[in-house]
């Protein structure tokens, strides 16, 4: 029965003729569901198709606002569709539905061409944000945690729940805008919320290629999209991946016009913000790490 | 005084479900509300604003968890990891007892988010109820299971779906969630009489009621929680309570939802049936018919 809840409606939202494996799908549904005298089984059955159907793509919706208004509800439906028949919930929590779809956009350009990459882009920043709306978080790391001095060899972790994002195109403030029109939206009428949509659109398609490097995190249970310096990016994420304090400024500041002269005062600076923002994890016990590096923990 | 040994918590009085488009009211105005039941899946996260939120809501409130994706009749085993998750969320919210569905919904890890009926089988019963035992033993606190609506219905049950319920609930020594709007639905759906299944769910084990609005079609009814409570309804209500005892209430209103106090309203309305038995029943207590009858089962 699940297989038939789950399978992918036919057009005008009703449930498939056929069955999974291509038996028709009344007589497969009467060898299991008992018809009355108002609804034979094929109905009843629809009725949980359709169901299913309703809420994943609700859910998909509303956890994906700007890919949603930057393609459009008719495109953004059949992309929705074929990512969940492919994709189908692995998670006890609807929260997790979306976690495969920048990699699905990513393999399936055909759904989002021509403007494939920016909608990529917009893909992984709203997985992001939902990451960093209620992802884990450590104990952030406290200046008594560095009593002992800054030791270019110790390794810093982020706490997880910050997204740090490369992307070719700047939907950060594409998503801000799809997002106030969808609040103005709510307060005016439909009409006017339906003009907004269109604007975003109209801005989607003219949008031109300028990378952006940013952190999406939270701040006082807020997400906020801050945009990073690439130095500071590759800095972020080397220590993400595991590199000390001294590799990962090395690493960062590899291909970087940056004069030399300025570069030790940045990272001093920056290290400062992010601190305060509380985006460095406590140091974990010695037992703890031990027990992290061999995949216990 | 408890009604029985599976609703401790008769006082509990009407509670409404915790819906984010309240939070400002709730928090800033700080309603009187006898309780808030919440979903637990929604609270199941590591951090943010979910439990921020929740943190404030229990400070003021108490707090009963209804969780949707638990599926104690999937044939799969149950999830760990959610397991683990609501358990450190019962700690939280020091829940008095929690609920869930008498439903499938996920299969070989995926799951379909509905509320799936069973097939009323011996078979199932015995499985479901291995489970619900499982997550009570787990949890370490009382668990109820709810009756859902459906649409559907299998031509290998074989009984009536409150004899069905009844057999896990007494195999499983759990406690009920009696939803009278999901009988109301199901009833129409499935034409059966909702008194007949008021009526013979094993009334000792009832340890909170659910009551909701719905939508109507030509041919069926959905269980839409998007309108208020109608009079057949109330009528299922006063006859459970009559029979229950003064039990736990809760209003669900998860679409088009009004406001707080339309809300707080609609639920208050029980108080009319609540009222009338406080003073006049003595409490519910289990047969020993059907204690005897749980002991022999398979």
């Amino acid at each position: 029965m699940a297989r038939a809840v789950m399978a992918p409606l036919a057009p005008g939202y009703r449930m498939s003729r056929r069955a999974p494996g291509g038996a028709s799908m009344r007589r497969y549904a009467a060898t299991f569901i008992k018809p009355n005298d108002r609804l034979t089984s094929f109905e009843r059955l629809e009725i949980y198709n359709r169901q299913y159907w309703f809420r994943v793509l609700t859910g998909i919706s509303d956890d994906f606002p700007g890919l949603r208004a930057v393609l459009g509800e008719k495109r953004f439906d059949r992309l929705s569709e074929a990512y969940l028949a492919e994709c189908p919930s692995k998670s006890y929590t609807m929260r997790n539905l979306g976690s495969r779809l920048p990699a699905w956009v990513e393999k399936n350009p055909r759904f989002v061409r021509p403007h494939a990459r920016a909608a990529l882009d917009m893909a992984l920043l709203e997985w992001a944000q939902v990451v960093a709306y209620d992802g884990p978080q450590e104990t952030p790391l406290q200046p008594q945690d560095l009593a002992e001095g800054f030791d270019p060899g110790m390794k810093l972790r982020i706490q997880p729940y910050i997204g740090l994002l490369a992307l070719r195109y700047p939907v950060d403030d594409l998503l801000l805008e799809v997002n106030k029109e969808t609040e103005d939206g709510e307060a005016a009428s439909n009409a006017v919320a339906g003009g907004h949509k269109r604007a975003s659109l109209r801005r989607f398609r003219s949008l031109k290629p300028q990378p952006i490097y940013l952190a999406v995190h939270r701040h006082d249970d807020s997400v906020y999209f801050r945009r990073l310096e690439p130095e500071a990016y590759g800095l972020l994420a080397a220590l993400r991946g595991g590199k000390s304090i001294g590799a990962a400024v090395t690493d960062a500041f590899r291909k970087s016009a940056m004069p030399a002269a300025d570069r030790v005062q940045t990272v001093r600076d920056w290290f400062e913000l992010w601190a305060a923002l509380g985006w460095f994890c406590r140091p974990l016990s010695a037992s703890r790490a031990a027990l992290r590096e061999s995949g216990g923990a | 005084m408890p009604a029985n040994r599976f609703n401790s918590h008769t006082d509990y009085g009407i509670g409404i479900g915790l819906r984010i488009t309240h939070y400002d009211h709730i928090l800033n105005k700080k309603p009187v509300v006898d309780w808030f039941e919440i979903i637990s899946e929604n609270f199941m996260v590591d951090a943010g604003r979910p439990l921020r939120i929740l943190d404030q809501i229990l400070d003021s409130y108490r707090v009963v968890q209804h969780g949707v994706s638990m599926y104690f009749g999937s044939a799969e085993p149950l999830n760990r990891e959610h397991l683990k998750r609501l358990k450190n969320l019962v700690k939280r919210t020091k829940t008095p007892w929690l609920s869930d569905h008498l439903c499938w919904g996920s299969v070989d890890g995926r799951y379909t988010h509905d509320l799936l009926p069973m097939p009323y089988t011996f078979e199932a019963a015995k499985i479901t109820a291995r489970k619900v035992r499982e997550v009570q033993d787990f949890l370490e606190i009382p668990v109820a299971v709810e009756n859902v609506s459906s649409y559907a219905e299998y031509h290998v049950s074989e009984m009536t779906e409150w004899e069905f319920l009844t057999e896990v609930v007494e195999a499983a020594d759990c406690g009920i969630l009696l939803d009278v709007n999901n009988i109301y639905v199901s009833s129409f759906n499935h034409r059966f009489n909702p008194m007949d299944y008021v009526e013979n769910v094993p009334h000792e084990r009832v340890a909170q009621i659910h009551i909701a609005g719905h939508s109507k079609y030509r041919k069926y009814i959905l269980d839409t929680h998007d309108h208020p409570v109608i009079d057949p309804v109330w009528k299922l209500y006063e006859t459970a309570i009559r029979r229950c005892g003064p039990t736990a209430t809760l209003l669900e209103w998860d679409d088009s939802i009004p406001s707080f106090e339309e809300v707080h309203r609609e639920a208050l309305k029980a108080n009319r049936f609540l009222g009338k038995i406080a003073t006049s029943r003595t409490p519910a207590v289990a047969p020993a018919r059907r204690e005897e009858h749980a002991l022999v089962l398979p």
